[in-house]
């Protein structure tokens, strides 16, 4: 198992998916990027199920299109509560087709 | 909307169906507000049905109601890298109507229950999001604010069953933010597979079913299990740790739940499957000192939103479901009497769960938590030593049992002093008793 790589792409498991982007509105954002610039554990690249948050040289980039709703971005960055992080308007976001 | 409710409540889950629909068949004029698409549209759960948590609201619910299959078989697996030491129960006790647990797909269970609700007699909303509490001078909840043009709606009482993240109790200072170390996050898949191949696989027939947990070295030392749960022609596969664990691990959720699924025990109970949909949810586990404050003037809070989940038991639908009916029993009561939906009425719905299994459940654990959270040995070095030594004394290769018997009490040994394997078992009995 660990000494095993497995190797997966997120993004093969969110194809499966059924959304309904709200185009340029993000339910959720960084409320300042400097302070992200600065973090040095960057846990939501880790932690984030659907692989949303990615580091990138002096920041770190958000794509919110396959969020799969479930808060953990928001709880786990305890140290700078750096996420805005709202519910997709009606009817907008990860629609379950199974649950 | 300018019309004024008795009660509005805010989410289409297990709690608030629950909620919803014994408040309507009392006739009281309800509103149930549903931001996904269709009701069940953003729920998720592994997921097993406990039948008297629904009984007690829908008693006839079995003869229509999408279940998938009747649970008679249910396996332990504690589980190192290659094998798993694991106990099995399956009682033929569990094949007679009425059956005791069923396995559902959220989507389509929660589709069923909505529509009973709007039987009963509810107005049903979906694709509205509720931004924020509506409150008065006072502080009072008297009402919601939806996404939609002209969105303020009143009513006498608001019934958040909102889910586990509630933006809006959160929003009112009702409840903190959620703790890393009160919340598991866990990943699933849904592998379908011909129904005949399952229950071959299973060693099942028509509609009975098997569920598997597990635990030990598939999580790397973090605080949680997986689980795989047999459908009617499907698999629902999955892995839930608690975020604080998962905040020290260098390792994504969804690599975790890929080495669970290609786990030399896991692996030949998925193969062929199509994998159609991948959902992640958080689930609050932090017990019973993580309960926050469920009531006060014009509102109460039900299901994961108020942290009602048995986490040692895996239960969490049956405690939504039955603080959902509990709380609307609790406003049907007051509503009857003539009496206002202030906070010491509404205190009512407290003592109505301190006195189910509810509270007592959640009181019964109210250290494991914790216990298991700085005893790590628990879930890694104990689980390996397990099935090495399950390994040694199985395999036939010309040593004595006596001398196995030396080597595996000296593995013990090295890895947890006697006094620390004594401690281990009083703390594991006193967390349980």
């Amino acid at each position: 198992m660990s000494d095993k790589a497995v190797s997966i792409k997120v993004e093969d498991k969110l194809y499966q998916n059924r959304y309904l982007v709200d185009a340029e509105r993000p339910h959720i954002q960084i409320r300042d990027e400097a302070i992200c610039a600065s973090c040095t554990t960057r846990q939501c690249t880790v932690c984030c199920p659907a692989g949303c948050y990615e580091g990138a040289e002096g920041k770190v980039v958000l794509t919110t299109d396959g969020c799969l709703e479930c808060g953990t971005c928001r709880v786990i960055c305890t140290t700078h509560r750096n996420v805005e992080w709202e519910y997709p308007r009606g009817g907008y976001g990860i629609q379950f087709k199974f649950g | 909307m300018s019309e004024k409710f008795d009660v509005i409540v805010v989410g289409a889950g297990a709690s608030g169906n629950a909620a919803a629909y014994t408040l309507a068949k009392s006739g009281l004029k309800v509103l149930q507000l549903e931001r996904g698409e269709t009701p069940g549209a953003k729920n998720v759960q592994g997921a097993i049905l406990y039948a008297d948590a629904l009984e007690r609201i829908i008693p006839d619910f079995r003869e229509e109601a999408p279940l998938e299959r009747h649970i008679i078989e249910q396996r332990m697996w504690v589980m190192d890298e290659r094998s798993y030491v694991g106990s099995h129960f399956r009682s033929d006790d569990f094949n007679k109507p009425p059956y005791n647990r069923y396995t559902i797909i959220r989507a389509k269970f929660d589709k069923w229950f909505s529509d009973k609700v709007k039987e009963a007699g509810a107005l049903v909303i979906c694709e509205t999001t509720v931004k924020e509490l509506l409150r008065d001078d006072k502080g009072k909840v008297i009402g919601v604010e939806v996404d939609r043009a002209d969105g303020r709606i009143y009513a006498d009482l608001v019934i958040l069953a909102d889910g586990v993240n509630s933006t809006l109790a959160r929003k009112a200072g009702f409840r903190p933010e959620l703790d890393p170390k009160h919340v598991a996050l866990a990943v699933k898949e849904i592998h379908f597979l011909p129904k005949d191949v399952i229950e071959s696989r299973f060693n099942i027939q028509d509609e009975e079913g098997v569920v598997i947990e597990m635990m030990g070295k598939i999580t790397h030392g973090m605080m949680g299990t997986g689980f795989l749960y047999t459908n009617s022609d499907s698999i629902s596969v999955g892995v839930g740790c608690l975020l604080s664990d998962f905040m020290e691990q260098k390792i994504t959720p969804y690599q975790l739940l890929e080495q669970l699924k290609a786990h030399p025990s896991v692996a030949p109970m998925l193969e062929g499957g199509e994998m159609k949909e991948y959902a992640a949810h958080l689930i609050p586990e932090g017990g019973y000192h993580a309960i926050p404050q469920i009531y006060g003037d014009g509102w109460l809070i039900v299901g994961d939103s108020g942290m009602f989940v048995n986490a040692v038991h895996r239960e969490g639908s049956n405690l939504a479901m039955t603080t959902g009916r509990i709380a609307a029993e609790t406003a049907i009561e007051l509503s009857r009497a003539g009496k206002a939906m202030s906070a010491a009425n509404l205190a009512l719905y407290r003592q109505r769960l301190d006195d189910s299994f509810v509270i007592k459940d959640l009181k019964k654990y109210k250290d494991l938590p914790d216990l298991l959270d700085t005893n790590k040995q628990f879930l890694t070095t104990y689980p390996e030593l397990l099935n090495r030594s399950a390994y040694a004394m199985l395999k036939v290769d010309g040593e004595d049992k006596r001398s196995k018997q030396k080597d595996i009490y000296r593995g013990f040994r090295a890895e947890r002093s006697l006094f620390g394997l004594l401690g281990d078992a009083y703390k594991l009995w006193r967390a349980f008793r």
